[in-house]
């Protein structure tokens, strides 16, 4: 069965790459390569060393924001799921943050912390954070109460209960949460390279487009959505590697 | 058999290890509980037998030391019970095990928090996951189980602790009936061969004349004891010969006398 997932994967790498290809080739617009002449710039971006200097700049806020994301979105997430006051108190923060038209407020980000550093990996966390926080607490607040009362019936302390049924019990979700809050982080990465200084990846892809060098343009926007995916494949292994049983598979499988 | 005969039947003197004194629950203006009081022999297995919603769950979580009572006490082998303790072990309706852990953690998940050490807890968990026949499920998974292999491990967990009360709560109500009969028979046989105090808590009529030594029927709003049957004549014959005894018979429909004007 192995096998046909395989298989089925690489059907629809096909199917997407293909219809990118056919699209390229119409063409529906004159500013959108085919695939292989996006590979092409890819390769030829690799080769002289553009990505790396650039994935070096779009990582550091990427990676620090992420970092401090999950952290704190886990931290703030359980506090606020295990108790009522800070839910009121905090919840709505992270709502709003949700809500927020980020890109409407870069430049008051800006004009506070700067064009710097500190600036897009707040850019990065506005956007990861607060999808972390809102499904960590929910599925907090949601643990099986027969789980807790089987815990305290077995004795367990309250620090017990926490770390041997809740946090497992909740982590489907909070990886769930994880996952979109990584792909949020990226989106947030690249946003504030366009929206704030031109680096890194987001440096490409403003330059390629004002000198119509469009299928340099598509490799860069290719190559980070490559690297998120991996992202999101790591977590998996990493969720799969502490907490076996959370994988249930299908039943045909 | 004359009736009265049942319904006379005093309580010998025995060895009491649990014993509930004029326990209350209110929640809020409702009262779960009004002034209940009784006695669960040493190594004897106790139906709580009503209707539902006549607070027996109640009543075993307070036993437990999982609920508080509004007023009144539990004494468990001469200790007042204020919380949940090494000489309870439950075994949970929803069955209630870890998803993300092995049946083998999941049996040994009492001991793990009693903090015993990995391999010796292993160890007995194994011997119990034999006992209750899940012997090459050890590292399987609660998902892979169908319902009445997910109750074993409830079982063997709470037996793993070695608790000298065992409280059960409706354990059978959630599998299908030929898993369940199975599991009345295993169930004699643990009463037997385990020296422990059972209390079984279940809305089967039969189920609880089948099992018990002694049942105590309760009836609701508020919830009291309105009777304690002692079925004498039929314990000590094999189990397939327990459902034609004519004594088992008059015992299950004396119950429902009693129980069907509580039911909507």
């Amino acid at each position: 069965m192995r096998h046909r997932s395989l298989m089925l994967k690489f059907l629809s790498a096909v199917i997407v790459f293909g219809s990118w290809e056919i699209a390229g080739r119409i063409p529906v617009s004159y500013a959108f390569p085919t695939f292989f002449e996006s590979m092409s710039a890819l390769v030829s971006l690799t080769l002289d060393g553009t990505i790396f200097t650039a994935y070096a700049e779009t990582l550091k806020p990427l990676v620090v924001g992420l970092c401090i994301s999950m952290v704190l979105g886990i931290g703030f997430g359980l506090w606020i799921g295990l108790s009522e006051k800070f839910d009121w108190l905090f919840s709505p923060i992270f709502i709003v943050m949700q809500a927020a038209p980020l890109a409407a407020l870069i430049p008051l980000l800006v004009m506070v912390y700067g064009i710097g550093l500190t600036s897009k990996v707040f850019v990065v966390c506005i956007m990861a954070m607060p999808v972390i926080v809102l499904n960590t607490s929910g599925a907090v607040r949601n643990t099986p109460s027969s789980l807790k009362e089987m815990g305290r019936s077995f004795l367990a302390s309250d620090y017990e209960i926490i770390l041997k049924i809740i946090i497992p019990a909740a982590s489907p979700i909070i990886f769930s949460g994880l996952r979109l809050g990584v792909s949020a982080g990226f989106i947030g990465a690249i946003l504030s390279e366009l929206k704030i200084t031109p680096t890194g990846v987001g440096d490409i892809i403003t330059y390629s487009r004002s000198i119509a060098d469009y299928p340099s343009m598509y490799a860069a926007i290719f190559s980070i959505i490559v690297l998120a995916v991996l992202f999101l494949n790591l977590l998996e292994k990493v969720e799969t590697h502490l907490f076996r049983g959370n994988v249930r598979g299908y039943v045909s499988d | 058999m004359d009736m009265s005969q049942i319904k006379d039947a005093v309580v010998p003197e025995v060895d009491v290890a649990v014993s509930v004194r004029g326990v209350s629950k209110n929640y809020g203006e409702v009262e779960a509980l009004k002034n209940l009081s009784l006695d669960f022999p040493r190594g004897q297995l106790t139906s709580l037998l009503g209707p539902s919603g006549c607070g027996k769950t109640t009543l075993l979580k307070i036993i437990a030391g999982l609920l508080d009572a509004t007023s009144g006490e539990v004494e468990v082998n001469g200790k007042i019970v204020t919380g949940p303790g090494p000489n309870r072990a439950f075994v949970f309706q929803d069955f209630a095990l870890l998803p993300w852990a092995s049946v083998l953690r999941n049996v040994a998940f009492g001991l793990e928090l009693r903090g015993i050490a990995r391999s010796e807890r292993e160890s007995i968990a194994e011997k119990y996951i034999k006992n209750v026949g899940l012997a090459g499920f050890e590292q399987s998974y609660p998902h892979e189980l169908s319902g009445g292999m997910r109750q074993r491990v409830g079982l063997a967990r709470a037996l793993a602790v070695d608790a000298k009360v065992l409280l059960l709560d409706e354990p059978f109500s959630a599998v299908d009936e030929q898993t369940r009969r199975k599991f009345q028979e295993d169930l004699l046989a643990l009463v037997q061969n385990e020296n422990k105090t059972f209390i079984f808590v279940t809305h089967s009529i039969e189920e609880a004349v089948y099992v018990s030594d002694q049942i105590a029927i309760l009836l609701p709003r508020p919830s009291r004891v309105s009777e304690i049957i002692r079925p004498s004549g039929f314990r000590d014959k094999p189990v397939d010969q327990i459902r034609r005894d004519p004594e088992y018979l008059d015992i299950v429909d004396k119950i429902w006398a009693s129980l069907r004007n509580y039911v909507e």
